[in-house]
């Protein structure tokens, strides 16, 4: 929508109070208003058309719609949109730099740690998160930290082996050495 | 998955939260983690017309130790933050073997351990682990701050003993009497699933004698119980398999379970009865290796 | 130089898969990732009791919200005739409730709004009245005589019965039980599960009144039998519906069927004049859409005291719910569950089946299985347990004395189902080796001393997999078969579509392989494109591991229609006879000069510019193809673990998998199946069940209490492999992907049950709670998980 034209629905937002928030979405700062009780997942998805964010179920179980929020993996559906106003969001459209693949997204693809895609963008944030703080997690490591992301497909296996690849060849990127 | 409409404050200070809290009668709700509180909107089962959101409000996510060994939490402290924590882990024992084990981690981002406290869960690990430490949390309200102690704060299923316009701004844990030992053990289906029954067991050792301990039960009523008798029943002595034996028994008579999809009642006794054992043996062949 | 097969992606090739390339960059196109111009939201309102007559609906509040644009009743449906749809098993079951409720989450009105928040708000503002009937929720109580009559609105139902059905040989059955020198006997529950994929279900219908089109983009397994089914029910012209599966987010037989909230969506659409769009809640997709099990056996089994079985005989209840609508397209009332003990060389066996209505969700489907072989492997590995220890026999032994023997190929069951090929000896031999049976046999019993209770359980079994044939499996008399179109462009790459429709299972890697395979184009020069029935040929859909049996088959027969064309071409360039021409892989040369030849690329370029006389121009063909079998993998699952004598809670120590499935397309995606599929085994076992109480509330209708086992609790698998290849499928594979599932779980149960020999236990039902197998092992005594569940 651009300035010159907005359409106005009298009738189906009347009086209803919005918030003027802004985000930083995968480092670009993004305005909108809001009514309080859309929640951030809906946001990304519906407002700002980031649909690689999924909702998978409605009790806060399932992981797929994990986000970083400042860094931190949270679970985009159980945050109310105007509650990351002023924050940094990075959803899996930012994983990637502008020509290249983040090691995480190239470790889930060698090592078979997909199948039907839908958790995918939550596991690599949240791993991303894990290997931030913990550039070389132990296998017991990676499955403790996966814990709040569920995966119907792959049985976890591969997951962890993707996480592990990349938290390889990260490291081989840190020192200067070759890829393993 | 649609939270139904509310108005939605997010004040900058204490004193405005409680005034918005006082203007909002019984009815609004506080947001802090929210990962108990955005589900239950999410499936309608809450519809407040007000939540005072008190994320923004500076100065309330500490973590403190203090030299004597207490410890205070803020009202933003997130369970990730215990969870982390190394000097939680020497300082104390009991919720160290708890911080882990609330939620999944992911939750644990986000969730406040003040938050858990007064959400009042029957199945909510931290009451417990309070219960067990003897810790308060301090509520603040329009007259000022008070401090309760945790088994007097849950008063039934998601029932805490705060009026309207009080918010729960700290949560103390007093320092131990001795050297702080304990644990905490969550029968769970898997990680993030609520515990089919947990205990949390605090001892505070001093001179090879129990100077102090506390016992809380979670998931075997309708709050978070208070096995006091089974506790006080191991203080002025050794921890011995007989006085391990019979608090266990103390503690398994609290329990009030009912049968429900993760175990029958007297599954869920029996279990209590099990883990206090457990814990306290654990303490108690650790003080053997120490001694 | 001949190509190397395996460098262009062939057969054998572990190629990392194409589909992932948008997937990790958050590209993927799911159903609610797809926005059209002017859509709007539908949101259902859903039964909170289990068994009520609707009294009244009032929906005015809703109607006067801002932003709703249309209130669906049944009321409004039954104008349409459309209030109940026919169910792919011969029943009827109801879109929108128009008389009674019959089970908790079933759909009773819609509400289509500007968005969702607000079509939410006014579901809630719709006011119903029941008057709550008495709930059904186990065969014991549908069969009582004093049971309420559920299907009242079936004129010829006089109770609750949906068939009574048998096959084999009863008095050959009886006879040898006669003669038996031990019979052993026991009885269980599979309980109610859940596919569960991440994704839930969801449609866009969107009718456009300009064109008469409509297009539906929805998570359906098998858009082309949504197409004929729209096409029946809806009586709309099937040239002018176009169904689109696009992305989706796992299926497992959960998006198999027909369900209200489509049809809804789409009455919407044609009403409004707007896209309609329905993305269902976790919550709702667990309670009201197609689960899977919920059978109950008495099973027993004639031994003779060698251990040479001589009979089976089994008794099946199996609860269907309110509406009988099991996807299931053969022609047996209990689907495949008479495969069960196909492995073994049994003379004879007798199978009856008795299907009931209950108070529960409809929608039995194949759950990562092939229409009760989950249950019929499950019953078949306990049975071989108990039986194994009754006759205190080592169960590894007794196994291997029933196996059908390699040279006894092809076998005829003792139900009739033909298996053709397997080394199950040698697959169980494999299985031993890797965990160190004996070993671990000695473990045991030393960690017995000192009071730990360990155990090891095998499941060892062959499943059809692969409808059908056409001659025994239809959906709605449509027959089984499946197709492949092949299309070659003048460069030598080439677009595929197949009749099957991906879910994660990577055919747009394999389909690629096979087309290497049998004609050299490198895979990567093949595109796959599935799910849209305005392009794709008619297929049947992907569930009950068919993709590969079926549409894979008819991958490798379009193929070697194309290289039958080429091979004119070649002729034609090479200046040759046909005959004169041989084959090697991507390349056609002189018989007796190899250096003469034109690579199939060339011939693509001559077939659309340098065309022999009479030949038809361009290089495409389409293959629809029936199996004359179904496909038959053999599998040897082990498990070990220990049993917590003070709580009950087992952890699994080890998990070895062998698997036969004939040749690998893609060893990586056949292995990633294989641990998808045991894990999902390992929920079963441990933690993953819906059950009811005793007024019919769903227990386990949401991911609070119906738990998928996370990263941690996952154990870790180590994969084996046997190879013997498919005698009638072209290049020798069988299917896979639901073989774990239905094998595994009786690995993991018989491991546990191990560990509780000598405590006087029978049985314990799935899920294998800590509280049960406390009370197994204590009170010594079999544990049932049979609903209702009582809560105090």
């Amino acid at each position: 929508m651009t300035s010159l034209f907005e359409e106005i629905t009298p009738e189906a937002s009347g009086d209803v109070p919005t918030r003027k928030i802004t985000i930083s979405i995968n480092g670009e700062q993004r305005s909108a208003n809001v009514e309080p009780r859309l929640l951030l997942a809906h946001l990304i998805r519906q407002g700002f058309k980031l649909t690689g964010t999924h909702t998978g179920c409605d009790t806060t179980n399932c992981g797929a719609c994990t986000v970083l929020l400042d860094g931190e993996p949270v679970k985009s559906c159980t945050m109310l949109a105007v509650q990351a106003n002023g924050h940094e969001v990075t959803t899996v459209e930012g994983l990637a730099g502008p020509s290249e693949l983040h090691p995480i997204q190239e470790g889930f693809k060698d090592e078979h740690g997909l199948q039907c895609g839908f958790c995918t963008p939550g596991m690599m944030l949240t791993a991303k998160a894990l290997l931030d703080r913990n550039p070389d997690p132990t296998e017991e490591d990676v499955r403790w930290a996966l814990a709040g992301n569920l995966c119907r497909c792959t049985g976890y296996q591969n997951i962890v082996k993707a996480v592990l690849w990349a938290g390889d060849k990260l490291r081989g990127e840190a020192d200067g050495g070759e890829e393993s | 998955m649609y939270p139904p409409r509310f108005r939605y404050e997010a004040p900058q200070t204490i004193d405005e939260a409680i005034q918005l809290l006082s203007e909002g009668g019984g009815d609004a709700k506080i947001l802090a983690g929210g990962q108990s509180l955005i589900p239950l909107l999410k499936l309608r089962f809450a519809s407040p017309p007000l939540l005072v959101d008190i994320n923004e409000i500076p100065g309330l996510d500490h973590l403190d130790f203090a030299a004597d060994g207490s410890i205070r939490i803020g009202a933003l402290c997130r369970h990730a933050a215990l969870e982390r924590s190394e000097e939680l882990r020497v300082r104390q024992p009991t919720m160290a073997a708890a911080a882990g084990l609330v939620a999944d981690p992911i939750v644990r981002n986000r969730g406040t351990f003040v938050g858990s406290l007064c959400h009042a869960d029957p199945q909510g690990d931290w009451a417990a682990v309070m219960v067990a430490l003897g810790g308060s949390l301090v509520a603040q309200g329009p007259n000022g701050r008070r401090s309760i102690p945790v088994k007097d704060l849950v008063h039934g299923p998601f029932q805490n003993a705060l009026t309207h316009n009080e918010i729960g701004v700290e949560a103390t844990v007093p320092a131990p009497q001795g050297t702080p030992l304990g644990g905490y053990l969550k029968l769970e289906r898997r990680i993030g699933d609520f515990a089919t029954v947990a205990v949390a067991a605090s001892v505070d050792i001093e001179g090879g004698a129990v100077s102090r301990a506390g016992i809380g039960l979670v998931a075997v009523g309708s709050k978070t119980m208070d096995a006091s008798d089974a506790a006080a029943s191991l203080v002025g002595g050794p921890l011995t398999p007989e006085s391990i034996s019979s608090a266990a028994d103390l503690a398994a008579e609290v329990a009030k379970p009912r049968s429900d999809h993760r175990g029958s009642a007297d599954y869920k006794k029996h279990i209590v009865r099990t883990f206090v054992t457990r814990i306290l043996t654990r303490v108690s062949s650790s003080l053997e290796k120490a001694a | 130089m001949v190509l190397d097969e395996l460098k262009i992606g062939g057969l054998g090739s572990s190629r990392r898969r194409v589909e992932d390339d948008r997937f990790i960059r958050g590209k993927g196109n799911y159903v609610d990732d797809i926005v059209l111009p002017g859509m709007l939201h539908m949101e259902i309102l859903r039964s909170p009791v289990a068994h009520a007559r609707i009294k009244k609906i009032d929906t005015t509040r809703a109607w006067d919200m801002p932003g709703v644009r249309l209130v669906l009743t049944g009321e409004m449906m039954a104008a349409r005739n459309l209030a109940w749809m026919p169910t792919l098993s011969y029943d009827t079951q109801a879109v929108l409730a128009t008389d009674k409720v019959r089970f908790q989450g079933q759909e009773v009105a819609c509400v289509v709004a500007d968005d969702p928040y607000i079509a939410k708000d006014a579901i809630e503002a719709i006011d119903v009245e029941y008057e709550v009937l008495p709930a059904i929720v186990s065969p014991e109580q549908a069969l009582a005589p004093e049971a309420p009559l559920i299907r009242d609105d079936k004129a010829n139902q006089q109770d609750n019965v949906i068939f009574d059905w048998e096959v084999g040989d009863k008095a050959g059955t009886d006879a040898a039980f006669a003669r038996a020198d031990v019979v052993s006997k026991i009885e269980m529950h599979y309980p109610r599960s859940h596919p569960s994929p991440i994704e839930t279900c969801g449609s866009i219908a969107d009718f456009d009144r300009a064109t008469e089109k409509l297009t539906v983009y929805m998570t359906s397994q098998a858009p082309h039998i949504i197409r004929a089914a729209v096409a029946l029910v809806a009586e709309l012209p099937e040239h002018m519906i176009r169904i689109v599966s696009p992305d989706i987010g796992g299926g497992f037989g959960n998006k198999v069927p027909v369900y209200p909230g489509y049809v809804a969506s789409i009455l919407a659409s044609i009403l409004l004049e707007r896209p309609v769009k329905w993305i269902e809640d976790k919550t709702s997709n667990l309670m009201s859409t197609g689960f899977g099990r919920d059978v109950y056996l008495q099973g027993e089994m004639a031994l003779r005291a060698d251990g040479k079985i001589l009979a089976v005989r089994m008794h099946t209840d199996s609860d269907h719910g309110a509406f009988f609508s099991d996807a299931q397209p053969s022609k047996f009332k209990i689907g495949l569950m008479h495969s069960t003990f196909a492995c073994y060389d049994i003379p004879t066996a007798h199978l009856t089946a008795k299907g009931v209505y209950t108070n529960k969700a409809p929608g039995g489907v194949a759950y990562r299985c092939s229409f009760r072989v989950t249950e019929a492997m499950y019953f078949q590995e306990r049975m071989v347990q108990a039986a194994a220890d009754d006759l205190g026999m080592d169960q590894a032994e007794f196994r291997r004395r029933n196996f059908v023997r390699d040279d006894d190929f092809p076998h005829r069951t003792a139900f009739g189902f033909l298996t053709d090929s397997g080394q199950y000896g040698k697959c169980l031999d494999v299985g031993l080796e890797a965990i160190g049976y004996e070993d671990f046999l000695k473990e045991k019993e030393e960690a017995a001393k000192r009071g730990k209770l360990l155990g090891i359980g095998i499941s060892t079994m062959t499943e059809p997999l692969g409808a059908g044939n056409s001659r025994e499996y239809d959906i709605l008399g449509i027959k089984m078969f499946d197709s492949a179109e092949l299309r070659v462009h003048m460069t030598g790459k080439a677009i595929l579509r197949t009749g099957a429709k991906t879910q994660g299972q990577g055919h747009e890697t394999t389909w690629g392989q096979i087309v290497a395979h049998e004609l050299g184009i490198p895979a990567e020069d093949v595109l796959v494109e599935e799910g849209d029935t305005d392009t794709a040929p008619f297929g049947m859909g992907t569930y009950a591991s068919r993709s590969t049996p079926v549409a894979g088959a008819a991958v490798s027969m379009v193929a070697r229609k194309i290289r039958a064309k080429a091979r004119k071409l070649a002729a034609h360039l090479l200046e040759a006879s046909e005959e004169d021409i041989e084959w090697e892989l991507g390349r056609f040369h002189l018989r007796g000069d190899p250096s003469r030849g034109v690579t199939i690329q060339e011939c693509a370029m001559a077939a659309y510019s340098n065309l022999p006389d009479g030949l038809e121009p361009g290089l495409e063909n389409v293959a629809y193809y029936d199996p004359p079998n179904l496909t038959w993998p053999f599998a040897c699952y082990i498990a070990t673990v220990e049993v917590d004598p003070g709580t009950g809670v087992w952890d699994v120590l080890r998990v070895v998998a062998v698997d036969d499935c004939g040749v690998r397309i893609n060893p990586m995606i056949v292995e990633g199946q294989i641990m998808g599929g045991l894990t999902e085994a390992y929920a079963m076992a441990n933690m993953q069940f819906i059950t009811f109480d005793e007024e019919g509330n769903c227990i386990g209708g949401n991911y609070m209490d119906y738990l998928l086992p996370t990263a941690w609790e996952t154990p870790g698998f180590e994969l084996h492999e046997v190879v013997t290849p498919c005698p009638h499928h072209p290049i020798g594979a069988k299917g896979i992907g639901e073989c774990a599932t239905v094998g595994g779980p009786a690995a993991f149960v018989n491991a546990v049950m191990d560990a509780l020999k000598g405590h006087d236990v029978r049985n314990i039902d799935m899920p294998l709670l800590p509280d049960r197998v406390y009370k197994a092992m204590t009170e010594r005594t079999d544990v049932s998980g049979a609903p209702p569940l009582r809560m105090e």
